[in-house]
């Protein structure tokens, strides 16, 4: 590794902090990770709200404390969606080359973004909490809770972050990256993201049953509308550590291959 | 350097005016030929809300008061309108494009009414619209929704054709006075609350009471009922075709009344 790890953390978090204002600074990278899910949310509660009657659906306070869960991950794969762009962009304007000419790891080039993913993930995740909380949702753990709801959510954002990271390191193309949007709600809606897996039509319900992504959803909705389980909360745990593994090793493959052939 | 201080004079000929709108419509073909990738996400993101949406939320029938016992037919109108709003919305994103580019300046320099220019780009997104609905009839029609009939199916893609030169309008306006393609978002979230904050999801009695309010007065849910009216009982109605007619001509009105303003503005 280049550069003491002092060094690489000052840089990952010099990092994180450029990445954190670029969001905020871009409304295009700024809306998927809080307008859209907001708007989503306030649709799918107000407009299938009464499905909380339909048999089989879990016992719940109101829809939206169903649907909090839902729209804090849709948020985090959409962060790691604009994360991934605004590397992409990293790459088309010539910044990462600067960067992989400074005396510091190159993978912290990669953490950098991903920390600044992470910090999007809490923003969402406390955007949410409070938007829960302002109309009438509870969360039944309490503040501990709520703790927990942040974490998961934050470390979610890396994992998915981790994807975006890669597809933008191998291909450099921030339209490319950009093209995957849609894809995010394929994902999502074969998940137990916006409604129980028990109760989507087949066969998307035996995709939702087994998608990592609805062991992660379940994860922090239990922490909304019950008690966390240690089954919910492992298999919410095992995937996040698995996407993360998955996706951190697809970007350090991508990275070195950008090294070593330039492009 | 006199020429500059020389008015452009901008006589309205049918001829040439109708020359122009071809060249732009035309040119907008051009880019969808040249750049097939820039169509896809138009036509992926409503196809897949449509079939995420069917999915998910296929069960709400049951509730009753939907008219259908099939989700995918009560659905697919919005998807229509969805995929218009989205794909009009980008003529707002390319206009932002061409004027960070330059090339809308060397355009509204050319000696034709702002209004020809307009027109040309509200019709090119009108036919754009039919993209995502050819494939969005295709697949719902292959996932068992209902044939709306021969009347139904015109007014369907006749509202949807209206819904994408409002959506023009409306991103028209926002690039103008913006200038950037920062402003995607605001154009693109304009049209999911136009669309989605209606009688997407359910019928007006099954929405919780504060959608419900909101859509009573969001003139889209005229136009999501009456385009799909057909889908749900195979028939079309008087009754509930002209209050979408009625309101997706207002639309088009006032978008297009504001679009043109913001090009007016533009002194050459």
């Amino acid at each position: 590794m280049r550069g003491s790890p002092l060094a690489n953390l000052r840089v990952i978090g010099a990092l994180g902090k450029r990445s954190v204002r670029q969001t905020f600074r871009r409304p295009q990278l700024m809306a998927p990770i809080i307008v859209f899910p907001t708007l989503l949310l306030a649709i799918q509660t107000g407009g299938a709200g009464r499905a909380v009657g339909l048999e089989g659906f879990p016992e719940v306070d109101g829809f939206l404390d169903f649907m909090l869960a839902g729209a804090m991950i849709q948020s985090t794969l959409l962060a790691g969606n604009s994360g991934g762009i605004a590397l992409a962009v990293d790459i088309e304007m010539g910044f990462t080359d600067r960067l992989l000419a400074a005396p510091i790891s190159r993978f912290a080039m990669v953490l950098g973004r991903l920390a600044g993913t992470a910090a999007l993930g809490v923003v969402s995740a406390l955007w949410f909490i409070a938007l829960g909380l302002i109309f009438g949702a509870s969360i039944s753990e309490g503040v501990a809770g709520a703790v927990g709801i942040v974490i998961l959510v934050s470390l979610t954002a890396v994992a998915f972050g981790g994807i975006g990271a890669a597809i933008a390191l191998r291909t450099g193309s921030a339209s490319v990256v950009q093209g995957l949007f849609p894809l995010v709600f394929v994902v999502l809606f074969l998940s137990s993201a916006f409604f129980p897996a028990n109760l989507i039509l087949e066969p998307a319900g035996t995709v939702a049953e087994y998608n990592p992504l609805s062991f992660i959803t379940e994860g922090v909705r239990e922490l909304v509308i019950s008690t966390l389980t240690a089954e919910a909360f492992w298999k919410a745990a095992a995937s996040i550590a698995g996407i993360a593994a998955l996706s951190l090793g697809l970007s350090n493959l991508a990275l070195r291959r950008r090294l070593r052939t330039g492009g | 350097m006199e020429s500059a201080s020389v008015p452009v004079e901008r006589r309205f000929d049918l001829a040439s005016s109708l020359g122009m709108v071809w060249a732009l419509i035309r040119r907008a073909a051009n880019e969808l030929l040249r750049v097939p990738g820039a169509a896809i996400p138009g036509v992926l993101a409503p196809t897949i809300f449509f079939l995420g949406l069917t999915a998910v939320f296929g069960r709400l029938t049951d509730l009753g008061g939907f008219n259908t016992d099939t989700y995918q037919s009560f659905i697919l109108p919005v998807s229509l309108m969805q995929g218009a709003g989205f794909t009009g919305a980008a003529t707002g994103v390319n206009m932002a494009r061409d004027i960070e580019q330059g090339w809308f300046d060397r355009l509204v320099a050319a000696p034709a009414p702002r209004a020809v220019l307009l027109a040309g780009f509200v019709l090119s997104a009108s036919l754009r619209a039919l993209i995502p609905a050819a494939v969005l009839l295709i697949v719902g029609f292959a996932l068992g929704v209902q044939w709306p009939g021969f009347g139904g199916f015109a007014l369907a893609i006749f509202l949807v054709m209206a819904m994408g030169a409002a959506a023009a309008c409306w991103g028209t306006m926002l690039a103008l006075r913006f200038r950037t393609q920062s402003a995607a978002p605001l154009m693109q979230a304009g049209m999911f609350i136009l669309v989605l904050f209606t009688t997407a999801y359910a019928p007006l009695d099954r929405l919780q009471p504060w959608l419900a309010d909101i859509a009573r007065v969001n003139p889209v849910t005229h136009v999501i009922d009456a385009a799909r009216q057909g889908f749900l009982t195979g028939n079309v109605t008087w009754a509930e075709t002209w209050p979408g007619l009625v309101a997706i001509t207002a639309l088009v009105a006032l978008f297009g009344a504001l679009a043109l303003r913001g090009l007016r503005r533009i002194s050459y």
